[in-house]
């Protein structure tokens, strides 16, 4: 199992990756910002200039406790706000298996991004496929602890999946850091099997693949 | 707070392309203004507020300012941090120059030759005020409705003389929807004989048309929710239905208090000058139309507000400015309120917006800009 522990470490790995992406003067657009901790972050350590959108009346009252801009909305609704290449970092945290059409979305960061971090979950887990293959039961663990009916998680894909997108929309894969839970060495071998989840930097292709 | 005067040594120039000479701002102020000038927060008000926003003239009047509950000493616009300014808009009726005042050339009360005014005058006649109380940039504009008219407006006119401004429940241009209850609630001004085409006195006033208007537009202030939640299907004072076009309905007897109230406190002429210039409060009017061209002079940081339940300025609105004020590359803050209460939600929902407000405020005085 992913316990609890393994996720928040895994989550702060994630954090760290990507604020290393951010050059000072940066403009940096969180998408499901929460109460805008890590943009506050990035503005402080970074010296970047950032914006949060986030759905929920109450985490965007925080942010705005937090002194962070954050512009209320729903990313299913597009990113209408954003010209191309109007920020220079694009971050989607944790968020992308809650959306209702990732590929439209990914389409849309990396157009209003120059360039794009995405963390994702990895289902192909190891213990995701034991739960499925061996209980028969949909998996549930520290980073998916709903159960299959009430969860807010639509679209689960594993890393290959997500990749596969990627090439499918033309999109280029910078950089991948598989995230490890407790078998570092093994996760470098396998991530689809080992890796918790990763972060993608992403960019668009200046012409699309066309496969 | 006490009332205070300031008379414009200049004349006024207007969108209309008259001037007006000899303007009386009527204004007051909360707090201390600090050694640099930095705090001072200017209140614009909604179409029937005016320069009392907040505490008592004196301690035995009935009610504080129409915006007591948002600020004041230690409240959510803090009157010991801020230097709060609020003014009567011009065509107003509580002491800023307006249609019932005495026309200098005549000697006259100007009546309906009063020159049709804009939202942006009115924020013409702000700035001489602001300039006169020696502030070079106000910490923030923050108004709702009309008042979010003007906070736009002052940001688009004057962006060197604002850090940041707070608009609620309000929109970039007012809609046909919007034109259309103004229309009607004129007409129902001018349908009362006593109005005599703005030239009324104190014995015959056209109360009866002006307490209609107000209970059209109350109406637009509420939402389905408001009004069902409120009084649902109730009698006033009654078991049963009178079977005749009395008032039957708790809803129709709260309507009736409402334009009463209003009457004893509005001047029937500053309700037609004052629902023009917000009919054509456009500030896309000079950019063909063109929202993102229109924001682009704008440089200080935003908050815009709108509540969920407002039909009369929808969430939507609000969204489009901001997204404007984004595609320039600005600092934008846009949350929309949950609420039941519809467009009255910006003087009802205190907490909530309150909480935003101050807490916006403490993060704009602090950064250096």
């Amino acid at each position: 199992m992913i316990d609890r522990r393994d996720l928040d470490l895994n989550r702060r790995r994630d954090l760290e990756i990507i604020s290393e992406l951010v050059s000072p003067g940066d403009r940096v657009l969180d998408l499901g910002c929460g109460d805008g901790a890590f943009l506050l972050r990035l503005h402080k350590e970074r010296k970047a200039r950032v914006l949060g959108i986030e759905i929920d009346q109450e985490s965007v009252i925080r942010c705005i406790a937090n002194g962070v801009p954050v512009i209320q909305g729903d990313m299913d609704d597009g990113l209408d706000f954003a010209d191309e290449d109007s920020f220079d970092l694009v971050v989607l945290n944790h968020t992308l298996q809650e959306i209702r059409r990732p590929d439209i979305l990914l389409e849309n960061i990396v157009r209003a991004g120059k360039r794009a971090a995405v963390s994702v979950i990895n289902f192909g887990h190891w213990n995701c496929r034991l739960q499925l293959c061996w209980k028969g039961r949909m998996p549930r663990n520290a980073q998916i602890p709903y159960q299959w009916y009430d969860t807010p998680n639509i679209h689960f894909s594993t890393l290959s999946d997500f990749r596969e997108l990627c090439r499918k929309l033309g999109i280029a894969i910078v950089s991948q850091t598989p995230i490890a839970s407790r078998f570092p060495l093994l996760t470098k071998l396998a991530p689809n099997l080992f890796a918790v989840g990763a972060v993608f930097v992403l960019e668009k292709r200046a012409v699309p693949s066309k496969d | 707070m006490e009332p205070r005067d300031y008379r414009l040594s200049e004349p006024l120039e207007l969108d209309c392309g008259r001037e007006l000479s000899d303007v009386n701002i009527r204004y007051e102020t909360a707090g201390t203004l600090n050694a640099d000038a930095s705090n001072a927060v200017l209140i614009t008000h909604a179409l029937s507020g005016d320069a009392h926003v907040c505490g008592r003239h004196a301690p035995e009047d009935p009610k504080p300012g129409w915006w007591d509950n948002m600020i004041g000493p230690g409240k959510y616009i803090d009157t010991e941090k801020y230097f709060v300014i609020c003014s009567n808009v011009i065509g107003g009726c509580s002491g800023t120059t307006g249609p019932r005042s005495v026309d200098p050339a005549t000697g006259k009360p100007y009546n309906l030759n009063f020159p049709v005014i804009t939202v942006r005058d009115m924020v013409r006649a702000q700035k001489r005020l602001v300039d006169h109380l020696g502030v070079k940039k106000l910490l923030a504009v923050v108004g709702g409705s009309m008042g979010g008219m003007q906070v736009l407006q002052w940001a688009v006119s004057y962006p060197e003389s604002l850090k940041s401004f707070i608009a609620i429940a309000t929109a970039c241009q007012f809609s046909p929807q919007n034109i259309a209850f103004d229309w009607v609630a004129r007409e129902a001004i001018k349908a009362d004989p006593d109005w005599n085409n703005g030239d009324y006195n104190g014995d015959r006033t056209p109360d009866r048309g002006l307490a209609a208007a107000r209970m059209l537009a109350h109406i637009t202030y509420l939402s389905e929710e408001s009004l069902g939640r409120k009084f649902g299907r109730n009698l006033q004072d009654k078991q049963d239905y009178d079977y005749d076009f009395d008032r039957d309905f708790a809803v129709e007897s709260y309507l009736q208090h409402q334009g009463k109230r209003f009457v004893e406190r509005f001047d029937a002429d500053s309700y037609f000058y004052i629902t023009r210039a917000t009919d054509y409060f456009d500030l896309t009017a000079e950019t063909g139309g063109n929202l993102v061209t229109a924001v682009k002079d704008v440089t200080a940081a935003g908050m815009i507000v709108s509540f969920s339940s407002d039909w009369l300025f929808p969430t939507a609105q609000s969204k489009r400015l901001a997204d404007a004020l984004l595609r320039n590359r600005r600092e934008v803050t846009f949350c929309e309120i949950k609420s039941g209460y519809g467009h009255d939600a910006f003087l009802l929902e205190v907490e909530t917006l309150g909480r935003m407000v101050r807490d916006f405020l403490r993060h704009q005085a602090e950064v250096e800009k």
